[in-house]
C-alpha cells in the first residue's frame, strides 16, 4: 500500500514541476526573452558559485565522516604497505591540489563571466607559451609520480627474500585452500586431474615424495609477524583474486599459470584487535575478481601469529598425505614407517604434472 | 546516391546538382511512413533512431543499477514487489545473487556498449558530421541503416537473454574466461552467455559499419573550403572516435571468436588446469585465461575513449559557443585528441596489473597510462582557458558542458592513481575504480550527451526543449553524481571489493552500511530525475515552443544555416562554401561570424 502512495506522491511532484515549468516558459515569453534569458543566467551564475562552495565543504565532510572508516587510520599492517601508503600521500597532495585549483577556476569562472549587455569578450584564440606551460608542468609532475610508483613497484613485485616463508594458496568456487610446505621446504607436485574433493583437494602427486609432509588447511592460514611471507597463488577453477586490504596486496589466482605475491606482516591479529578496539577485527582475505554467483562470500582468514605460537600450531597439524591414506599414519597405524619408504621409491611423476 | 554527394561536395559539376535535386525531389514524393521513419536513409533520422534506441537502454540500464543498488543498500529489507516484477529471481521480495550479478553484468554492458557508444557516438556522428562538414549525407546511406538495424536487433537478442530460464549473462561485463567459458560454473554462462556473445557480435558489426561511414564522410565529403583544420572540434573527436572504434573492435571481436570456440567447440584458447565442482576435472590444458583480457582491454581501453571523445567534442563546441569565445587552442585540442587516440592503443594492459603480468610490462604500461595525463591536462586548462573573459549563456547545454569539465576534472585525477601500478596493487577492483570510471567515463560522458541533446534538440526536431526542466535535471543530475559517487572513494580505500552482493559477513567492510543506504537512495532520486528529461524530451518534440530562427544560439557552424526542418538532403539549394574556422565569437568586436562568411579585407589576424 505504502508502495502505491510513493508512487503516486511522485508522479504528483513531476506533475508540479512539469506544470511550473511549463508555467515558466510562458511567462518568459510574455516578459521577452531577453529579459527572462538574464535573469535566469543571474540565477544560474550565482547557483555556480553556490555549488561550489557547498561542494567544497562537503568534500571536507565527507572526509570528516569516512577517513575513520578507512584502512589509513592505522596505517598498513604490513611492510609494503608503508610504501602504498606514502605514495598515496604524495598522489593526495599532487592531485587533491589540481582538484581544488581546477574545480574554483571552473566555477568561478562560470560565475564571474556570466553574461552581461555591455561586456566585451577577449578574443583569445591561441597562446603558445601557455599551452606549453601546461603541456610541461603536468609532464614534470608526472614523471616524479611514475618514478615513486615505478620504484615501488618493482620493490614489491621482485624476488621474495630468501628466509620468506612459502606457502601456496589456491582459490576455488568458494573457498581457499591452503598449503604448506612441510618439513622438507618444498612443495611436492600436482596435477589437477589428480583432485578429488575429498581426499585430495589439490590434485597433488602421491608419487612425488616431496608432498607427503605438505600440509593442507581450508579457509585460514597462519603466518608469522615480521617474517617475509610468500604466496605461491594458483585457481582450481576459475580466476580469483586474493585481496588482501590490511596488507595493501593483491594478487589474482589464474586457473594454470602460478602467480605470487610477497608481504611481510607487522602486526599479528592479536596486536590489530587492541589497535582498532576491534575484538572480531580479523586480516580477511577477499575475492576481488568475480568469480561466480558466490564470490561475495569467498573469504578466507590470516592468522598473524608469533613465531613460537605458529610452532606450536604447526606441530599439531599432521601432513595432507594421511588425509588421503590413513592407514599410513604413524600415530594411527605404528607399521606405516616401513610402508611410506616403499611409496617414496616408486617410478617418478608423470610428465605432464606441474612442479611448483 | 553516395557518388552524388561526393561530386556536390566538391562543388565542381553543376551537372551533378541538377541531377542530386531530381532526386531528393523524387525521394520526398514518395516517402511512405516506413521509408522515412523505420527504414530511413536520412542522417538525421537514423541519428534520432540511435537516440531513442539508446534513451531506451539508458531506462534499462539505469533501472537495473536501481534494483542492484536497491539490493545492496537495503540487504535485510524484503520488497514484495520485486517478486511481482523478476519472479523466481527475487524470492520473497529479497534479489538472489545470481539476479544481482545478471543485474550487474547487464547495467555495465549496456550502458557502456548500447548507451554510451551507439546512443552517443552513433546518435551524433550521424546527426553532425554531414551537417557540420556540409554534406548532403553519409557516405554510404544504405551502410548507415544498416548499422542501425544491427545495433537494434543485438539490442533485442540482449533483451530476449533477460528471459532466458537459467537467466542473462552474469559473470561481469568484461566476460572473463573461464567463468564466462563455462555454464557449469556459473549458471549465467550458459544460453544467456551465447545470447550476450551473439548480441555484442551483432553490435561489433553495427559499431563497424557506422564507423567506416564516418571516417569515410569526414575524409571524403567536406564542402568547398572546409579543410580539416576548420573543422569542428566536435567532427574531429568524431572522426578519432570512429578511427579507434573500427582499429579495436576487430580484435574484440576475435576474442569472441576464440571465446564461442572453447565454449562449443571443445578448443582450448583460454582453458587449462580446470576442476569445476560437481562436474571434475576438464579435458583443456595449455591455454592462457589471460589471453583473453589482453585481447578484451585492447577494445576495452579505447574503447574508454570511443565513449569519452564524442563527448569532449561536443563540449569544446558548446562551451565555445556559449561563452561567445573562441575555443582556446583549437590546434592543441586536436593534437591532445589525437595524443589519446594513439596512446588509447598502449595502455591496457593497465586494467591487468594484479594478474600476474610481467611486472616490466607492467611498468612500462604504468609510464604510457600516466602520458595520457598530459593531453588531458592539456584539454581541461584549454577549456578553463576558454571560459576566462568570456560572455558566458547558461543555455542548459551549456550547463551540462561545464558539469562535464568538472566530472571530467574530479574522475581524471583519481586515474593517476589507479594508473600507477603500485597504488593499483591496493585499489584494483575496489569501489575507488567503480567511483573512477563512473564519473570520468559514465557519468561525464552522459553530461556530454545530455549537454548534445540540448544543444541540438532545437536542429533535431524544430523546437526547443523546456529550459526550467533543464536546469532542474542539471542541477539534481550533478549534485546527485558526486554525492553518489564521491563517497565510494572511502569504500575504495578501505578495501571494499566491487561486484559483491552483501557485505555483512565482512568485518572489513561492513562498516559503510549506511553510506551505501544513502548512496542507494540518491541513485534512486537521480533516477527519477532522468525520467523528467525523458518527458521534456518527449514532450518537447511534439508541444515544444517553436524555433523561430535558423541559427537559436547564434553559432557559427554550419548546421544552422540549413532551414529550420531540413529535408533529406539538408540544403534546399547549393551546399554552402567554408571561408573559416567554426570558432569566430567575438573577433574585431563583432558576437559571431558564421564560417559562411567571406573573410573581410579588414579582418584581424591571429
Amino acid at each position: 500500500m505504502t508502495m502505491y502512495l510513493v508512487i503516486a506522491v511522485v508522479i504528483l511532484f513531476f506533475l508540479v514541476i512539469f506544470q511550473i515549468a511549463k508555467a515558466s516558459e510562458y511567462v518568459a515569453v510574455l516578459k521577452g526573452e531577453k529579459v527572462s534569458k538574464l535573469q535566469s543566467n543571474k540565477i544560474n551564475g550565482f547557483l555556480m558559485v553556490v555549488f561550489l562552495i557547498v561542494g567544497l565543504i562537503g568534500v571536507w565532510y565527507c572526509n570528516e565522516l569516512y577517513f575513520g572508516k578507512t584502512l589509513f587510520k592505522y596505517g598498513s599492517a604490513s611492510v609494503q604497505g608503508e610504501k602504498v601508503d606514502s605514495m598515496l600521500w604524495v598522489t593526495i597532495a599532487v592531485t587533491g591540489s589540481v582538484f581544488i585549483a581546477t574545480q574554483i577556476l571552473l566555477f568561478w569562472f562560470a560565475f564571474k563571466y556570466q553574461e552581461k549587455p555591455d561586456r566585451k569578450v577577449f578574443y583569445f584564440p591561441h597562446n603558445t607559451n601557455l599551452e606549453l606551460l601546461w603541456t610541461v608542468v603536468p609532464a614534470i609532475v608526472l614523471t616524479v609520480l611514475v618514478v615513486i610508483g615505478l620504484r615501488n613497484w618493482f620493490s614489491f613485485t621482485g624476488e621474495a627474500p630468501k628466509n620468506a616463508q612459502v606457502i601456496e594458496v589456491t582459490g576455488k568456487q568458494f573457498g581457499w585452500i591452503f598449503r604448506y610446505p612441510g618439513a622438507d621446504k618444498e612443495l611436492g607436485k600436482k596435477y589437477y586431474k589428480n583432485i578429488d574433493n575429498a581426499s585430495n583437494s589439490l590434485g597433488l602427486v602421491w608419487d612425488d615424495k616431496m608432498s607427503h609432509d605438505d600440509i593442507v588447511t581450508e579457509q585460514t592460514v597462519y603466518i608469522v609477524k615480521d617474517k617475509p611471507c610468500k604466496f605461491i597463488i594458483g585457481s582450481r577453477d576459475v580466476i580469483h583474486d586474493v585481496g588482501l586490504s590490511q596488507f595493501r596486496m593483491k594478487m589474482d589466482a589464474v586457473p594454470g599459470i602460478p602467480t605470487t605475491l610477497w608481504f611481510t606482516p607487522k602486526f599479528t591479529t592479536k596486536e590489530m584487535k587492541e589497535k582498532t578496539g576491534n575484538p572480531n577485527f580479523a586480516y580477511e582475505i577477499s575475492c576481488d575478481q568475480m568469480c561466480g554467483n558466490g564470490h561475495y562470500s569467498m573469504k578466507g582468514i590470516i592468522e598473524v601469529v608469533t613465531q613460537a605460537e605458529y610452532d606450536e600450531w604447526l606441530s599439531k597439524q599432521k601432513p595432507y598425505y594421511f588425509a588421503a591414506f590413513p592407514d599410513k599414519d604413524p600415530s594411527s597405524a605404528p607399521k606405516a614407517d616401513s610402508t611410506t619408504k616403499k611409496v617414496a621409491v616408486v617410478a617418478p611423476p608423470p610428465s605432464n604434472s606441474q612442479k611448483i | 546516391m553516395s557518388n552524388e554527394v561526393v561530386l556536390d561536395s566538391h562543388g565542381s559539376a553543376s551537372i551533378a546538382h541538377e541531377v542530386h535535386h531530381g532526386h531528393d525531389a523524387h525521394h520526398e514524393h514518395h516517402e511512405t511512413f516506413i521509408s522515412k521513419y523505420v527504414f530511413s536513409m536520412d542522417h538525421k533520422m537514423i541519428a534520432k533512431q540511435f537516440l531513442i534506441t539508446g534513451m531506451f537502454w539508458a531506462v534499462m540500464g539505469g533501472l537495473m543499477s536501481v534494483l542492484f543498488r536497491l539490493q545492496l543498500g537495503y540487504p535485510d529489507a524484503t520488497f514484495p514487489w520485486l517478486e511481482d516484477i523478476l519472479g523466481k529471481w527475487a524470492k520473497g521480495g529479497h534479489i538472489s545473487a545470481e539476479a544481482y550479478y545478471a543485474l550487474v553484468t547487464t547495467h555495465g554492458t549496456v550502458l557502456v556498449f548500447f548507451v554510451l557508444t551507439a546512443g552517443l557516438s552513433g546518435t551524433f556522428a550521424n546527426f553532425l558530421i554531414p551537417l557540420q562538414v556540409g554534406a548532403r549525407d553519409m557516405a554510404s546511406p544504405f551502410m548507415n541503416m544498416l548499422s542501425f538495424w544491427f545495433f537494434f536487433i543485438a539490442g533485442l537478442v540482449m533483451l530476449s537473454s533477460i528471459f532466458v530460464e537459467t537467466g542473462p549473462f552474469s559473470g561481469g561485463w568484461t566476460a572473463y574466461p573461464p567463468l564466462s567459458a563455462l555454464g557449469s560454473a556459473s549458471p549465467g554462462s550458459k544460453t544467456g552467455m551465447d545470447l550476450w556473445i551473439v548480441s555484442m557480435a551483432l553490435f561489433v558489426v553495427s559499431s563497424l559499419l557506422g564507423g567506416l561511414n564516418y571516417i569515410a564522410t569526414v575524409l571524403n565529403m567536406r564542402t568547398k573550403g572546409m579543410s580539416m583544420t576548420r573543422l569542428p572540434l566536435t567532427i574531429w573527436a568524431l572522426f578519432f572516435t570512429a578511427v579507434l572504434g573500427v582499429l579495436s573492435f576487430p580484435v574484440l571481436f576475435s576474442g569472441f571468436i576464440l571465446l564461442i570456440f572453447d565454449r562449443n567447440f571443445g578448443t582450448s584458447f583460454y582453458l587449462s588446469d580446470i576442476f569445476v565442482n560437481g562436474v571434475g576435472a576438464l579435458p583443456n590444458e595449455g591455454g592462457s585465461a589471460i589471453l583473453y583480457q589482453h585481447l578484451f582491454w585492447f577494445l576495452g581501453h579505447p574503447e574508454v575513449y570511443i565513449i569519452l571523445l564524442p563527448a569532449m567534442g561536443m563540449v569544446s563546441e558548446i562551451l565555445s559557443t556559449n561563452a561567445r569565445k573562441p575555443i582556446f587552442g583549437y590546434m592543441a585540442m586536436i593534437g591532445s585528441m589525437f595524443a589519446i587516440a594513439i596512446l588509447a592503443f598502449l595502455v591496457w594492459a593497465h586494467h591487468m596489473f594484479v594478474t600476474g603480468l610481467n611486472p616490466f610490462l607492467g611498468s612500462i604500461f604504468v609510464l604510457l597510462t600516466l602520458l595520457i595525463a598530459v593531453p588531458s591536462a592539456i584539454k581541461v586548462f584549454n577549456w578553463l582557458t576558454t571560459l576566462w573573459r568570456g560572455n558566458i549563456r547558461f543555455t542548459p547545454a551549456m550547463m551540462f558542458a561545464i558539469g562535464f569539465v568538472s566530472l571530467f576534472i574530479s574522475g581524471g585525477l583519481t586515474g593517476i592513481w589507479l594508473g600507477n601500478s603500485a597504488l593499483d596493487i591496493h585499489l584494483h577492483d575496489t569501489y575507488f575504480v567503480i567511483a573512477h570510471f563512473h564519473i570520468v567515463m559514465g557519468v561525464a560522458s552522459m553530461f556530454g550527451m545530455f549537454a548534445g541533446i540540448y544543444h541540438w534538440f532545437p536542429k533535431m526536431y524544430g523546437r526547443y526543449l523546456n529550459n526550467t526542466l533543464g536546469y532542474v535535471h542539471f542541477w539534481i543530475t550533478i549534485t546527485g553524481a558526486y554525492l553518489i559517487f564521491w563517497p565510494m572513494h572511502y569504500e575504495g580505500l578501505a578495501g571494499m571489493p566491487r561486484r559483491y552482493y552483501d557485505y555483512s559477513i565482512w568485518e572489513s567492510f561492513k562498516q559503510f552500511s549506511d553510506l551505501n543506504r544513502f548512496i542507494s537512495t540518491v541513485a534512486m532520486i537521480v533516477f527519477a530525475t532522468q525520467l523528467l528529461f525523458l518527458a521534456n524530451f518527449f514532450y518537447s518534440i511534439f508541444k515544444g515552443r517553436k524555433l523561430m530562427v535558423k541559427n537559436p544560439w547564434d553559432s557559427t557552424t554550419l548546421e544552422w544555416t540549413t532551414p529550420i526542418k531540413p529535408g533529406h538532403g539538408n540544403w534546399p539549394g547549393e551546399i554552402p562554401e567554408v571561408y573559416r574556422w567554426a570558432y569566430d565569437y567575438g573577433k574585431d568586436g563583432r558576437d559571431f561570424i558564421s564560417q559562411t562568411t567571406p573573410v573581410g579585407a579588414d579582418e584581424s589576424v591571429h
